[in-house]
């Protein structure tokens, strides 16, 4: 079928060239000289970010130094991408510890479930973003580095309050 | 008023031109440079962003950070391209954006101990055919770049630059007709002159026209958009500069520049008075023969004060340039060459005519050349200019809706047109009338 050209009738003011290039040029003139401007200069600067925002992980810590966790096993249980490794210990007073907690940052998907899961608060994931390294063996977290750090956590979701207000 | 300072002796005129050469070049590069800037920053405030605002108070540093980067950047060649015109196109595309600058007065004569000196590095008595002849040379390092580089794109984008400003020349020389006929020479200082002093009124306001042309002219010219169909990014990757890398793909950056910066000096010098200061006397004064000033006596002061005002004036512009290209999209191939040919070309023929007339008429009414002189010309000029506009106005191509009966028509025979229009239920074209 051949192609044919369908030509709507519209107003001249619709469709003057001269009269939308003026519009334009005010248009942009006034954009030019309003002080208001949206960059956010970002390492200064930075966008807030929502209570449920969820980044890299953070081990909750006991005053003493040791972390909260008690090597239950539910967070690599439910993890769905497996990326906590869990090697659990027990003291002399019976008192289960994680000997090895590693989460591989690169395989977490963020879902937050470890700390949905966790009975003792002691697995977060926090408000973080600003996380690069310079190799990939660096994204391995150990249990000293998530103890180390020190970014707020994340506000769990509560049925309640859906939108977090 | 005749002021005698003293003509420079030949071993002054010597050092004072080499000093005037080396200054001009300097402050052209270093503009130029700052003008990449400004861009980035004009672009940025009309999109509400700040610009580049990190190297150097203010961003100033950028140009440096970038020269630096694309002279250390490495530097490609194309297998398939032609080895000497591949090297010679940023050079041939360079150098005519920089020496048209070498016509323009740039300040008023500067009286020193050695004798006068003419504020313009070349103040030849062909002025404005030199600029013409000079600006036409930049197409060819385009055009050799975009040939040479072997690349579709870059070849399109070649062949587009070399027909726009084929179309485009003709309306910036017969633009330009009516200032010869009003100022009676091509020597750029006599047309400062005779707006400063003979007439008392810069051509913007007794040739309207004329200057609109000459803008929309220069505005293809220097490839800028809304005619930059030459570089159309978005579809011929970056036109003729496709395959240049580091330096030579900045060699095309700093012509495209440096013809937006001499474009402008040219609005100013032709049209708004050069470095004519306005409402005051104390600066009309011109070089009559070696050390000779007629007018106002010269002195140092007078000559930054005017600097300043054609600086104004011709930033003024470059913003113009700049404010343009982030406003206008790009016009259709078609619609520059309808633009050239069909409203363009016929309107300047047909303003110099116009223009011709009423000088030929106001001579024999016996009018004399003054301020006068000059309104009648701008009552007649606004008038010109508003019947322009009209035209342009009504023009179907422009605007992006041609009439029905061309599309079709222009199908080859055998080919079925299908009108569409006939078929549409009433409702679809009554929603699409808005």
């Amino acid at each position: 079928m051949a192609i044919g050209v369908k030509t709507v009738r519209r107003p001249r003011e619709n469709t003057s060239y001269l009269r939308a290039t003026l519009r334009g040029m005010a248009l942009t003139f006034r954009h030019l000289v309003d002080p208001r401007k949206v960059t956010i200069e970002y390492p200064d600067e930075k966008p807030p970010l929502s209570p449920r925002w969820r980044g890299t992980h953070r081990m909750a810590v006991h005053a003493d130094g040791r972390p909260k966790c008690v090597a239950c096993g539910l967070c690599p249980t439910i993890c769905p991408a497996n990326c906590i490794r869990l090697v659990p210990g027990e003291d002399d007073q019976g008192n289960r510890y994680p000997v090895v907690y590693e989460i591989d940052e690169f395989r977490c998907i963020f879902c937050g479930m470890c700390q949905e899961v966790c009975p003792v608060e002691a697995i977060h994931v926090g408000q973080d973003y600003e996380n690069s390294e310079y190799t990939r063996e660096r994204f391995v977290y150990d249990l000293d580095r998530l103890m180390a750090q020190d970014h707020d956590v994340t506000a769990l979701w509560d049925p309640e309050d859906p939108l977090g207000q | 008023m005749i002021h005698e300072i003293g003509a420079l002796g030949p071993i002054a005129l010597i050092i004072s031109h080499l000093t005037k050469i080396v200054i001009v070049f300097s402050v052209t590069m270093v503009v130029v440079a700052l003008l990449t800037l400004a861009e980035r920053k004009i672009s940025a405030w009309i999109q509400d962003r700040l610009g580049p605002n990190r190297v150097g108070p203010g961003g100033l540093l950028q140009p440096a950070a970038d020269g630096l980067k694309n002279l250390l950047k490495e530097e490609t060649r194309p297998l398939a391209a032609s080895r000497v015109f591949f090297l010679l196109a940023p050079a041939l595309s360079i150098t005519p954006a920089l020496i048209t600058f070498a016509v323009v007065p740039f300040a008023a004569p500067l009286p020193t101990p050695w004798g006068l000196v003419d504020m313009v590095i070349a103040d030849l008595p062909i002025g404005v055919l030199y600029i013409l002849a000079i600006s036409s040379l930049g197409v060819y390092g385009i055009v050799m770049a975009g040939w040479s580089s072997n690349n579709k794109y870059a070849f399109l984008g070649a062949l587009r630059a070399g027909a726009q400003m084929v179309s485009y020349e003709v309306s910036l020389g017969l633009s330009l007709v009516p200032v010869f006929m009003i100022a009676g020479n091509v020597t750029l200082t006599q047309v400062v002159w005779t707006q400063q002093q003979e007439l008392g009124l810069w051509l913007a306001f007794p040739l309207g026209l004329s200057f609109l042309l000459f803008a929309i002219a220069a505005f293809a010219e220097t490839n800028r958009l809304p005619f930059d169909v030459a570089e159309a990014e978005s579809e011929l990757v970056t036109g003729y500069h496709t395959e240049y890398s580091s330096m030579k793909f900045s060699m095309f950056f700093i012509a495209e520049y440096a013809n937006v910066l001499t474009a402008s000096a040219l609005m100013a010098t032709l049209f708004l008075g050069g470095w004519d200061i306005p409402f005051w006397n104390g600066d009309d004064m011109r070089v009559t023969a070696p050390g000779i000033v007629e007018g106002a006596a010269p002195h140092v002061l007078k000559t930054l004060a005017t600097l300043a005002v054609f600086g104004l004036k011709t930033l003024f512009f470059v913003f113009v340039f700049m404010w343009v290209r982030w406003t206008v999209p790009r016009f259709r191939y078609d619609q520059i060459m309808h633009l050239g040919w069909k409203v363009m070309l016929p309107s300047a023929l047909g303003y110099v005519t116009l223009m011709a007339l009423s000088i030929l008429v106001l001579d024999q009414i016996g009018i004399p050349f003054g301020f006068v002189y000059g309104l009648i010309l701008t009552g007649i000029n606004l008038v010109a200019t508003a019947f322009f506009l009209f035209v342009i106005d009504r023009d179907r191509v422009i605007t992006g809706s041609a009439p029905a009966s061309t599309g079709l028509s222009a199908l080859p025979s055998g080919i079925e047109a299908v009108r569409v229009r006939r078929r549409a239920p009433a409702a679809v074209s009554e929603s699409l009338e808005v």
